[in-house]
């Protein structure tokens, strides 16, 4: 018995930290509030039915963003503590352990859980309906893909009150993560944590690419298709092909920790950089995962808000080619340090500026996209607008880091934590922001409050750049990532003080945000015409949200934008007054939530390294794998009658 | 063109000096050595380069956002069905090519010329670095002492210094000297740095190894030939001893204060001699022409590689 009571107070629960037992209190009273609001609204069959069941792509991709978003208030806390801790000197208000272990999540969550789930979740709620499409090809997937990357960050996040988080810095290098020198759990946690989502996010890039290449509308060849749409489908194949290298590397580091292999460790023939290599072949593509989407939704937004075509679609289309394929051979730029010689840092060096060839002829075409426009400042548009010059300053500061022999003095300080968030913040989160608000009435049949998005557009991007620039000059003082605290009489002080204000400038505009979410679902203007943009794409050609069956009659594409061009040569109203027919849809399914809860067991009893609870959690996740392929489930079919009436409520047809 | 070129790298240099004026160390903007001096070389031009492509970009930026808002009075030249421009696109797929070789070519040279001895007129002194969960150990086979957590090094005279690590791996760094250099277990690399004049420098692990990570800076102390010598006279004729299980406690995780030793283990030099050894026998066997792999063997017993025509096969 005592040694039950032991283990659960020493390894099960986090102790000693006031933090961390508030974070359990927290946590415990909002599961509580959960059930008790449930329970008591009686909607515990709603949520159910409509929700956790859901093959819809439109609702998998707004649970998809409401996790993203819980990730970036969990991750953006991290970056406050951390901000907190370098303000001064010798600072004692994290300790060395909890620092690292939140620098640690910071950055996983951030990628991984915030951003890829984010711009997936875009991807779900508005690449079908910009192709014309009634779902993705795979729905039933796209809802495993989901609750893969819900367990594997909920799996992640555990680590925080159970058993210790880990922390050895978000690409985990060994032969620090090895259990050698990292004992514990914790690392377990990133490595299970990583490897159900990462096979979700794998089956999404299948699901995208089949989607794009088979069910666009007739008439949209692929020179037609949006640009966040073919943004998507290059991401997907990127995915494709970078993602198993990430899974094979994580069953590797998995099989080290648990059962005492040694691909990566520095004794038994074991091969420590070697997990470098894998990590960052997966990475550096991951980072343009990350990105091209974001190109995407700029391409989209400041054409529509410009009123104009995008410049130059041919070779929008092309460079993002380029750098998908440029992607793949650059990634030994992370550590030119590691001495390969000068041969392959130059060839590396070289091909990464190369990079910079493909993305300035974008940003040229983006600002020749408004020459002669007609610009529009909406919110959406300001967050895209500010990306441009944002993004240009990660962008040179990137190309200073390819020069090879230069980045011997800048690698790991404080000059590339400024650089990657420059590129990652102005590129990925302003378009995630950008896309959220633009997208919004096509969600949930309202607009987001324009004087409140003017507010958190303002403050988060200056308190961005007062965080962000100062830490260049960090780098140039000698300041390194990672490091918990430093010592005094350097002169680092005032640099800080200023770079934690911008975090918390940036911090203020989140909880800004969140207040316009709810200011606006009360008395935002209700988007009742489907278009509240006059946009040129597809999505906004049905209704604001978009029924289940998106469009009640599918259009028939003739040019790039292809709604614009509809309603140029007044083809709408002939679209709308087409006879209708049965729509056939997909049906949903209790089983991949049943079958992602497998997973997290199995993931929960491998990380404590309990084999026969993950034994027991495989075997579950095998058991609804065999009853879905006995299963005949051929999709029900909505009526015309039942078409009709929701077309004729939402006003389109009479 | 030339007149704002000109005004650009007037602009970067008063930046530079204003900001350095406000009194702070910014060593990497400040070198103090060669190796150093040549990669502050290449970021000055890498600055240059890349704020012409800000000025250009912001410029037009700022001019069509503005000129071309939605609300300005007249919107006759509102033109929403323009496609492109070959000519245009030509243009700005060139130019970056160009500035991209304009910044290539001096990189690959400078990275080229930091394989080797920066004076090579001068006889480089040999340190062996080992960094451990959290502290530098240092080794002088010269002089055959050793220091934990501070570096000594001959002013004015190239410095090699032939890298490992027990356990993590870690990056030598001394910014005011030049770039750093990644240490792994049971791999060796070498860095070439030298100090132009006698003074202390920030030393710093710039890759995390662990917990108490943050505690790994050390001081660079860089004197004359003469002061150094006495430097090592003194630790020979009053600091302790180095002996293997001493080694062995010290590179358990730990932070420790700073220590000298007036001698240490043979075993060490051994050790990083075999690390060496395999490192040669892994490029060997990919490279079986080599043909002064003996003369690599020969040499590196005295932990001199200078001028060895294998010294980028070493990495």
């Amino acid at each position: 018995m005592s040694n039950i009571k032991d283990f659960l107070l020493n390894d099960f629960f986090v102790t000693g930290e006031p933090m961390i037992y508030m974070a359990d209190v927290s946590i415990v009273l909002v599961t509580i509030a959960i059930f008790v609001v449930l329970t008591y609204f009686k909607k515990w069959k709603w949520l159910w039915k409509e929700w956790l069941t859901t093959v819809d792509h439109k609702k998998i991709g707004i649970m998809y963003i409401l996790a993203a978003l819980a990730m970036l208030f969990r991750g953006g806390i991290d970056a406050l503590l951390m901000r907190v801790q370098l303000t001064a000197p010798n600072l004692k208000f994290l300790d060395a352990q909890h620092y690292n272990e939140i620098f640690t999540t910071h950055g996983t969550i951030m990628i991984l859980f915030m951003a890829m789930p984010f711009l997936i979740g875009l991807i779900n709620v508005a690449m079908p309906l910009q192709i014309g499409a009634r779902d993705v090809a795979f729905p039933y997937l796209n809802a495993i893909s989901f609750w893969l990357f819900f367990v594997g960050a909920m799996l992640f996040n555990l680590s925080f009150v159970i058993g210790g988080s880990p922390d050895a810095g978000w690409t985990s290098y060994t032969p620090l993560a090895e259990k050698a020198l990292d004992p514990g759990v914790g690392e377990n946690y990133y490595l299970l944590g990583l490897q159900l989502a990462g096979i979700g996010t794998l089956a999404s890039g299948v699901n995208f690419v089949v989607t794009i290449l088979k069910m666009r509308a007739p008439g949209m060849t692929l020179m037609r298709m949006p640009m966040f749409t073919w943004s998507t489908l290059i991401t997907s194949v990127i995915i494709v092909f970078a993602f198993p290298v990430l899974t094979v590397a994580l069953a590797m580091l998995t099989i080290d920790r648990l059962f005492g292999g040694h691909f990566f460790t520095a004794t038994a023939g074991g091969m420590p950089m070697m997990w470098t290599n894998l990590f960052w072949i997966w990475g550096h593509p991951e980072v343009y995962i990350v990105i091209l989407p974001a190109f995407g939704i700029f391409s989209d937004i400041i054409s529509t808000f410009a009123g104009k075509k995008l410049f130059g679609y041919h070779v929008m289309v092309y460079s993002m080619v380029a750098i998908s394929v440029l992607s793949f051979l650059v990634w030994t730029h992370h550590f030119f340090t590691m001495g390969s010689g000068a041969a392959v840092n130059s060839v590396f060096g070289i091909s990464t500026m190369a990079i910079s060839v493909p993305t300035g002829v974008k940003i040229f075409n983006w600002l020749l996209t408004m020459h002669r426009s007609k610009i529009r400042f909406t919110v959406a548009n300001l967050w895209s607008l500010a990306f441009i010059p944002n993004f240009v300053i990660g962008g040179v500061t990137g190309v200073m880091l390819a020069v090879a022999a230069a980045d011997y003095q800048y690698h790991n300080s404080y000059f590339l934590i400024a650089h990657f968030h420059n590129v990652l913040i102005a590129g990925t989160v302003f378009a995630c922001f950008a896309g959220l608000t633009y997208w919004w009435p096509k969600m949930f049949g309202h607009v987001l409050n324009e004087r409140l998005g003017k507010w958190t557009f303002w403050i988060f991007v200056i308190g961005y750049n007062v965080c962000f620039l100062p830490q260049y000059w960090l780098g140039f003082m000698g300041m390194t990532r990672r490091t918990y605290t430093y010592p005094s009489g350097l002169g680092w002080m005032p640099l800080n003080v200023i770079s934690t204000v911008g975090g918390f400038l940036m911090g203020i505009g989140f909880m800004i945000m969140v207040y316009n979410v709810y200011y606006s679902a009360r008395y935002g203007k209700r988007d009742t015409t489907g278009d509240p943009w006059n946009g040129r794409t597809l999505e906004w050609a049905t209704t604001s949200p978009a029924a289940e069956y998106n469009f009640a009659n599918v259009p028939e594409v003739r040019d790039q934008d292809a709604f614009w061009e509809m309603k140029k040569s007044n083809r709408v109203k002939e679209w709308l007054n087409q006879p209708i027919k049965d729509i056939h849809m997909p049906n949903n399914s209790g089983r991949p939530i049943i079958m992602a809860f497998f997973f997290f067991v199995a993931g929960f009893g491998l990380t404590f390294e309990w084999i026969w609870v993950g034994a027991i959690g495989l075997f579950g996740v095998l058991i609804t794998m065999v009853l879905r392929s006995f299963e005949n489930d051929t999709g029900h079919h909505i009526h015309k009658e039942e078409v009709e009436r929701t077309e004729r409520e939402a006003g389109r047809i009479s | 063109m030339k007149h704002m070129k000109t005004s650009i790298k007037l602009i970067v240099l008063s930046v530079i000096f204003l900001l350095l004026l406000t009194g702070c160390d910014v060593p990497v903007l400040q070198p103090q050595g060669p190796v150093a001096e040549q990669q502050y070389h290449l970021i000055l031009w890498s600055i240059f380069l890349m704020l012409f492509v800000i000025v250009v970009v912001f410029v037009l930026f700022g001019v069509i956002v503005f000129k071309y808002r939605a609300s300005r009075k007249n919107t006759d030249d509102y033109d929403p069905e323009k496609e492109g421009s070959r000519k245009l696109e030509f243009t700005w797929t060139i130019i970056p090519i160009i500035i991209v070789i304009m910044l290539a070519i001096p990189m690959t040279i400078t990275t080229y010329d930091l394989e080797k001895n920066p004076s090579p007129e001068k006889k480089p002194y040999v340190v062996n670095v080992t960094s451990a969960q959290w502290k530098w150990l240092f080794s002088y086979p010269e002089d055959g002492i050793e220091s934990v957590n501070v570096l000594h090094v001959p002013a004015d005279r190239p410095v090699k210094f032939v890298m490992t690590s027990e356990g993590a791996m870690n990056s030598f760094w001394i910014p005011a000297l030049g770039g750093q250099k990644y240490t792994m277990n049971n791999m060796t690399t070498k860095l070439y740095l030298e100090a132009d004049k006698p003074g202390t420098y920030l030393g710093k692990a710039a890759n995390f190894n662990g917990k108490y990570f943050a505690h790994m800076n050390f001081n660079v102390i860089a004197q004359d030939q003469k002061d150094f010598n006495n430097w090592v006279k003194k630790v020979k004729s009053t600091s302790p001893k180095l002996t293997m299980d001493q080694y062995n406690q010290l590179i358990k995780p730990s932070v420790v204060k700073v220590k000298t030793y007036s001698s240490y283990p043979k075993e060490l030099d051994e050790k990083m001699k075999k690390n060496m050894d395999m490192m040669n026998m892994g490029n060997s066997k990919s490279k079986e022409k080599d043909q002064d792999k003996d003369k690599d063997m020969d040499m590196s017993k005295d932990m001199d590689m200078s001028g060895m025509k294998g010294d980028k096969s070493h990495e």
